[in-house]
């Protein structure tokens, strides 16, 4: 069963009296444990994309489904709590909380989102940091860690819930090389341990060049789906 | 909420300068309004008990329509032998009455042989009097205050003594009309000069209450007006209630009241002075709330402004909308905390310092007043509950704001 299914997704703005089309008649399909990326142009819809496959922004017609259940008709708070219990967030920017350590930062979602035992909590938040190499760094505070540690944090924090899909936003461009390097094999190698799926919006070919799938848009039209592990195709 | 209260904490340390100004706007406040309340509870209280322990006594028992023609002092509507015993009974029984005293109020001619005048007078019983108004006795300017006065003596009040040039020792007349409309004479000996106080009966002199029988004539019992002193004024209204309930009930032939129970509030006219202080902390205590929801409502609405990209970030995890206003209302709630306590500490360190300086003041023509400041827990609590939910009521609009803000919009912001 896919682990992401959308069908004529399509997602409007209106501002004032123009109304923009962000996406138009997407259908795509995302098979579980699988690395895809959307890319293209700036604009082309890739986050607005991600925003509605992470129950961020309802979209305007058709139908996503995520993991088994139809999120388009979402209330906020149905949202809410099936983004803590689905989906894990990797930003830009590492988006970690200055105010908590490492391990708080991982902590976060097991206490303030799913409301896990205390005990439970620290093994299962020490096994994460110890997966993404950051457990000697656990009581430092976001300030205190490198860019690339920062994102490894944040890596852990989308999969410590068990999450089964990721879902990043130019996950590699606030990295230098090396460190993007390390951490899309990170992210693979995450991949390999929890079975989970990453969906990345990016435009760092480094990236590309390690997932299996790929979907083109351009004006918010899905114009390519390039699966590099069977082959080329077309949407 | 251990971990609410944890981050709202971190949070506020985070920004330590704003934070303490805000604590400190807060403390103020609080000092103010506390001291406001100490100091001019005291005022009161002191002004209170100079009032009844001097002169009026916590409440007074009369004839019903005696209060109504009291400026004309009228013999008529005096309570008799029956009426007097049912109230003494009543006040002698009385857990709450630590003292009462009967009067006869009258108005008289004094005459030093050379000139003459009128005299308001109260006609005392002076053990039960002195147990009464035990402050009466620092009224007296001179003359031997022990004992108050003997009969054939009187004390007169000090405007007169200047007036009519009456000394101490000095034999004068006092000449009253009867009930009857006769006239009746007696001579006394000014046994002191009497300091006079505002209010009612504030000017009058005093005379022993068997003097004022024999120059009224009266030959059955008489009493104008019972003055009562309770053990704690603080019983005064419950008293009061339960006079006015047993008094109440008894009726003339014509079914009308006997009684009326006056408590000091309703015949002194410091008691509006009373109120205005009252009014006063009001005002203050608005002004405290003021300053509790600017001060925090600015500090949270910066708050929430500056963590936008956070609160999208939580939000986008999955954090609820509820617990992300948790977050920021607790951290309103532990602004109003710190405030409120630092605020406690300085105000209850300031009124220790000022007992210990033995501040005085003037009132009227009292002088040398000892201020003595306190408050009491009820009023700590009282604010210290004011503060804290109106640092939480003002939370609550920036944090609803935070609670519904886009994760989208919050995410994209920088």
């Amino acid at each position: 069963m896919a682990l992401i299914e959308a069908k004529d997704l399509e997602k409007t703005y209106v501002a004032g009296e123009i109304t923009v089309r962000a996406i138009s008649g997407v259908d795509f399909v995302i098979e579980p444990a699988s690395l895809v990326a959307f890319i293209g142009p700036s604009g082309s819809g890739k986050s607005t994309l991600l925003n509605m496959i992470g129950c961020l922004d309802p979209p305007s017609r058709g139908s996503l489904v995520v993991a088994g259940q139809d999120i388009t008709g979402f209330s906020r708070r149905q949202a809410a709590r099936f983004r803590g219990e689905h989906i894990g967030f990797v930003f830009q920017d590492f988006n970690l909380l200055p105010v908590l350590t490492v391990f708080e930062n991982v902590e976060y979602p097991l206490q303030m989102v799913q409301n896990w035992s205390k005990a439970r909590r620290r093994a299962r938040v020490m096994e994460m940091l110890a997966a993404v190499g950051m457990a000697d760094q656990a009581a430092k505070y976001p300030g205190q860690i490198s860019g690339g540690q920062k994102q490894r944090v944040a890596v852990a924090r989308a999969l410590v819930t068990n999450a089964k899909l990721v879902l990043a936003d130019e996950p590699t461009a606030n990295l230098d090389r090396d460190t993007a390097g390390r951490i899309i094999s990170l992210m693979k190698k995450m991949r390999e341990e929890f079975a989970t799926t990453f969906v990345f919006s990016t435009h760092d070919p480094r990236l590309v060049e390690n997932v299996e799938t790929t979907f083109v848009l351009e004006d918010g039209r899905l114009i390519r789906n390039d699966l590099f592990t069977g082959g080329a195709g077309h949407a | 909420m251990l971990n609410i209260f944890k981050i709202a904490f971190r949070n506020l340390l985070r920004y330590k300068r704003r934070t303490l100004l805000t604590s400190m706007l807060i403390t103020l406040g609080v000092v103010a309004v506390l001291l406001f309340i100490a100091v001019s509870g005291s005022f009161k209280a002191m002004m209170i008990g100079q009032i009844t322990d001097s002169m009026l006594g916590h409440l007074q028992v009369h004839k019903k329509g005696y209060m109504a023609s009291v400026d004309n002092l009228p013999l008529n509507r005096n309570l008799n032998g029956k009426q007097i015993d049912k109230v003494r009974a009543l006040l002698a029984g009385h857990e709450a009455v630590q003292a009462f005293s009967m009067r006869i109020k009258l108005g008289a001619m004094f005459s030093n042989f050379k000139e003459t005048t009128n005299i308001r007078l109260n006609a005392v019983d002076p053990v039960a009097e002195l147990a009464t108004a035990p402050l009466l006795v620092d009224r007296i300017l001179e003359g031997d205050p022990d004992g108050l006065l003997q009969p054939g003596e009187i004390l007169i009040p000090e405007l007169l003594a200047k007036g009519m040039q009456v000394k101490v020792g000095e034999a004068i007349v006092l000449v009253a009309n009867n009930k009857d409309g006769s006239v009746n004479g007696q001579t006394f000996v000014v046994r002191g000069i009497l300091e006079g106080i505002s209010g009612p009966g504030g000017r009058d002199g005093m005379i022993h209450i068997d003097d004022a029988r024999s120059l009224l004539r009266l030959e059955e019992p008489e009493i104008s007006e019972i003055a009562v002193r309770l053990h704690d004024i603080a019983a005064l209204p419950r008293v009061s209630a339960e006079l006015q309930r047993e008094l109440g009930s008894a009726t003339n032939k014509m079914g009308q009241p006997v009684f009326e129970v006056h408590t000091w509030e309703k015949i002194s006219p410091f008691f509006n002075i009373a109120k205005m202080i009252d009014l006063m902390t009001l005002f203050i205590k608005i002004m405290l709330v003021a300053i509790v929801l600017v001060s925090i409502m600015n500090v949270m609405i910066m708050a929430v402004f500056e963590r936008i990209n956070e609160i999208g970030t939580i939000a986008a995890i999955g954090t609820s909308p509820t617990r992300i206003m948790g977050l920021f209302v607790m951290e309103g709630f532990l602004l109003g905390i710190v405030g409120t306590a630092m605020g406690t500490m300085v105000s209850l360190a300031a009124i220790a310092v000022m007992n210990a300086s033995q501040i005085s003041f003037d009132f009227g023509r009292q002088s040398g007043l000892l201020l003595a400041p306190t408050v009491r827990g009820a009023d700590v609590v009282n604010i210290v509950l004011i503060v804290i939910a109106i640092a939480v009521i003002a939370s609550l609009q920036p944090a609803w704001k935070a609670a519904r803000m886009d994760p989208i919009t919050a995410l994209r912001h920088v």
